[in-house]
């Protein structure tokens, strides 16, 4: 619709699917087609991943051993705030906008997403929302150094950097909310008429619950930070205890964005779970709708839990009682989850390449998480779990073998088909084992320094905890280099890969699973201009 | 895509965004709700008329019970001033009327005007803590290098639970010259 005055001289209205890509490098900053800006998603999300995980290498690298040895602390306190906020807002996020964008128009059967201009604008603000942030890092007074969660009066206490970062949090919830408009608007209006709600891919279906989510909480988050923003420079007092304000009032509005933005990370992780895992134990996958009602459920509760992160702040009674309860019951549609994909497993004639290897590893690890995270459901114990290492552990173990974990089986999943390669299987695996190892050795033993009292967001520790810090830290070496096996083979595969010629369908019987797979490899630039008439239904 | 379907997707578009701008609304609405939570202990504070003078009404002294009742004084980030108070603390009777003193200076060449703002540990005792007069109440104006010498009248409601047994009451001075002056 976009493209129709400039190619007026089409005589048909399918505007701009009469020619193939832009040609040079133009074609990447003003496409508006869902594949190219998937991919500049996802090459911008693995960028990012880096980033990050070089700010975790410097925290682990200053944690090896007690004392000071490499950084001052203020930096190291600014790098695990923008290590959570690169990672949270830069790589995760995008990761999944990014497989959205290239999975769901031909899962759906539509040729496009529904808003394809607004799609390279949400794009292009993420990126001026993570330069924005980085070059916080260059500022007098150095990088916001408060924590992720931005708490004042602390973050107040941050230099030049304030305004700048807060108008990143804008751009990126700005960015967000565009994002996960053209996923909604997607999903319900351009789907194959043969394909009904309930016979929609798992994936969709998150994405789904995940787009109405990003929309009811990102705009708060932007509130928040507008408050903090007032309070610092325009003489507001929403927190600020001189004017009559509440500090507690900004981690209560946080975390009624925070802790749906947990599930924003990890929903669409559920999906792609629920895509691979049929596939390799070749049997649909169970309990489709109850995985549809959980997800759902998940996604009602994660609105009436938030006051969960504050236990030790001060609530009466009756609210430490009411958060704990309604914070167990997220327990049960996740359970749901979890014995779904066994019992889609269960008796399935399971292969084990790469992508099943990280979906398996996802199941086991995430639900590891989920227990540590059922544990400080418990209010009365979580005053011994608060802000320490335990915290760091748990959220972890749901964020990077879990979400980061689906997220390299969906790049291993999918990748043939973006580029008609085949990755090279055996690297694949050792990068798999590699990862799965060194992981566990990385976060396992933080969940012994937080139980033994160490503190998080700390450059410097008592000397007892020194030997699990070392075996930490060199679970994160291992953990972090690996990752680079990760990016040679993206590179590899797009170069050629393997040399095999890879068949429309990749994965055996693929086609029974998605639309995707009834598509060559790779995919013309334009597909389903008409709507494909049936729909695999392997799943319900 | 065919024009049916782009317009539908516009206007499916544009009520999201409306969703989208309605929520950046209600982030502000938490502000008030936030209040009304707290009045009705939903969330516990300090309650808000700490701030606010409670006549002094005759209670039948408790002389069974002693709480412990601390001063805590602190200065917010750069505000240049001195605060102490005159005890760190006072074994009082419930019902029983009480004065301490607190002590302010003013470090600087300029006029300051500056706000002390209580705090109370554990949180729930503020609704038994009522002071008949206090410099809290209001803002407070100091010439330059002046000392001032500000009383605390207080009494310890006897209806406290008797599972209180100290009572720390912490009071931060805020530097809000600039703020006043725009005011």
């Amino acid at each position: 619709m976009s493209a129709v005055t400039a190619e007026h001289g089409h005589d048909d209205h399918h505007d701009d699917h009469a020619h193939g890509p832009e040609k040079g490098w133009l074609r990447w900053i003003i496409t508006t087609n869902h594949k190219d800006i998937g991919t500049l998603y996802l090459l911008f999300a693995l960028a990012m991943f880096f980033v990050g995980g070089a700010m975790a290498m410097i925290i682990r690298a200053e944690l090896f051993e007690p004392g000071m040895q490499f950084v001052d602390p203020k930096f190291f306190n600014s790098m695990t705030t923008m290590h959570a906020l690169v990672m949270v807002f830069g790589a995760v996020m995008p990761a999944f906008v990014g497989l959205a964008n290239w999975m769901i128009p031909m899962m759906i059967g539509a040729p496009d997403m529904a808003l394809p201009r607004m799609n390279n604008m949400s794009f292009w603000l993420l990126v001026s929302g993570v330069l924005l942030l980085a070059s916080t890092l260059f500022m007098e007074g150095g990088a916001p150094a408060g924590g992720w969660t931005l708490y004042p009066p602390l973050v107040l206490q941050t230099g030049k950097a304030l305004p700048f970062a807060i108008f990143s949090v804008h751009l990126l919830g700005i960015s967000s909310i565009l994002g996960a408009i053209n996923i909604v608007a997607t999903i319900l209006n351009m789907r194959a008429p043969a394909m009904p709600l309930m016979k929609m891919p798992m994936f969709v279906w998150t994405w789904l619950i995940t787009g109405f989510l990003l929309i009811a909480i990102m705009p708060v988050f932007a509130g928040a930070v507008t408050m903090l923003l007032t309070d610092k420079f325009f003489h507001t007092s929403f927190f600020d205890a001189a004017g009559g304000g509440d500090p507690v009032l900004y981690q209560h509005i946080f975390w009624f964005f925070g802790h749906p933005e947990v599930y924003v990370m990890i929903l669409p992780t559920f999906g792609v779970a629920s895509t691979i895992i049929p596939v390799f134990a070749r049997k649909p996958l169970f309990g489709y709708s109850s995985m549809v009602y959980a997800t759902a459920s998940i996604a009602f509760l994660s609105f009436i839990v938030w006051a969960h992160h504050m236990f030790t702040v001060g609530m009466p009674i009756s609210g430490e009682l009411y958060f704990m309860y309604a914070t167990m019951l997220i327990a049960i549609p996740t359970g749901v989850k979890v014995f779904n994909w066994t019992a889609t497993m269960w008796k399935g004639a399971m292969t084990f390449e790469t992508p099943m290897l990280f979906s398996i590893a996802f199941v086991v690890l995430f639900t590891l998480g989920g227990f540590t995270g059922l544990m400080m459901s418990v209010a009365p114990v979580d005053f011994q779990y608060h802000d320490t290492y335990f915290i760091v552990a748990h959220f972890h173990y749901t964020l990077v073998p879990a979400s980061v974990f689906i997220l390299m089986a969906a790049g291993y999943y999918w990748m043939p088909k973006w580029t008609g390669h085949m990755y090279n299987e055996k690297i694949g695996q050792l990068h798999f084992w590699l990862s799965a190892i060194s992981v566990n050795i990385l976060f396992f033993p933080q969940h012994f320094l937080g139980l033994a009292g160490m503190p998080r967001r700390i450059p410097d520790y008592a000397i007892q905890f020194a030997d699990w810090n070392m075996i930490s830290s060199i679970g994160g070496f291992i953990f972090g280099a690996s990752q680079l096996l990760f990016l040679w083979i993206v590179i590899d595969t797009i170069k050629g890969g393997t040399g095999e010629k890879v068949s429309d369908e990749v994965w055996e019987d693929a086609h029974k699973h998605g639309l995707e797979w009834t598509l060559p490899s790779p995919p013309p630039y334009h597909t389903f201009s008409t709507p494909p008439a049936v729909i695999p239904c392997d799943h319900n | 895509m065919n024009d049916d379907v782009s317009v539908k997707n516009k206007k499916l578009g544009q009520k999201l965004a409306i969703v989208a701008i309605a929520m950046f609304g209600f982030g502000y609405a938490l502000v008030p709700l936030y209040d009304v939570l707290c009045e009705w202990k939903w969330i516990e504070r300090d309650r808000p008329d700490a701030i606010k003078a409670i006549p002094e009404t005759a209670y039948t002294v408790d002389v069974n019970r002693n709480v412990n009742v601390e001063f805590m004084t602190s200065l917010n980030e750069n505000t240049p001033m001195v605060f102490s108070s005159e005890m760190p603390q006072l074994l009082v009777h419930p019902g029983e009327y009480h004065t301490v003193n607190f002590y302010a200076e003013n470090k600087t060449n300029k006029t300051m005007v500056a706000r002390a703002i209580p705090s109370f540990s554990p949180a729930l005792t503020s609704t038994y803590f009522e002071k008949v007069e206090c410099f809290c109440f209001s803002e407070q104006t100091f010439a330059p290098h002046e000392k001032k010498t500000m009383p605390m009248r207080f009494v310890v409601n006897p209806a406290l639970p008797t599972d209180y047994k100290t009572i720390t009451l912490s009071y931060t001075f805020f530097d809000n010259t600039e703020t006043a002056v725009k005011k």
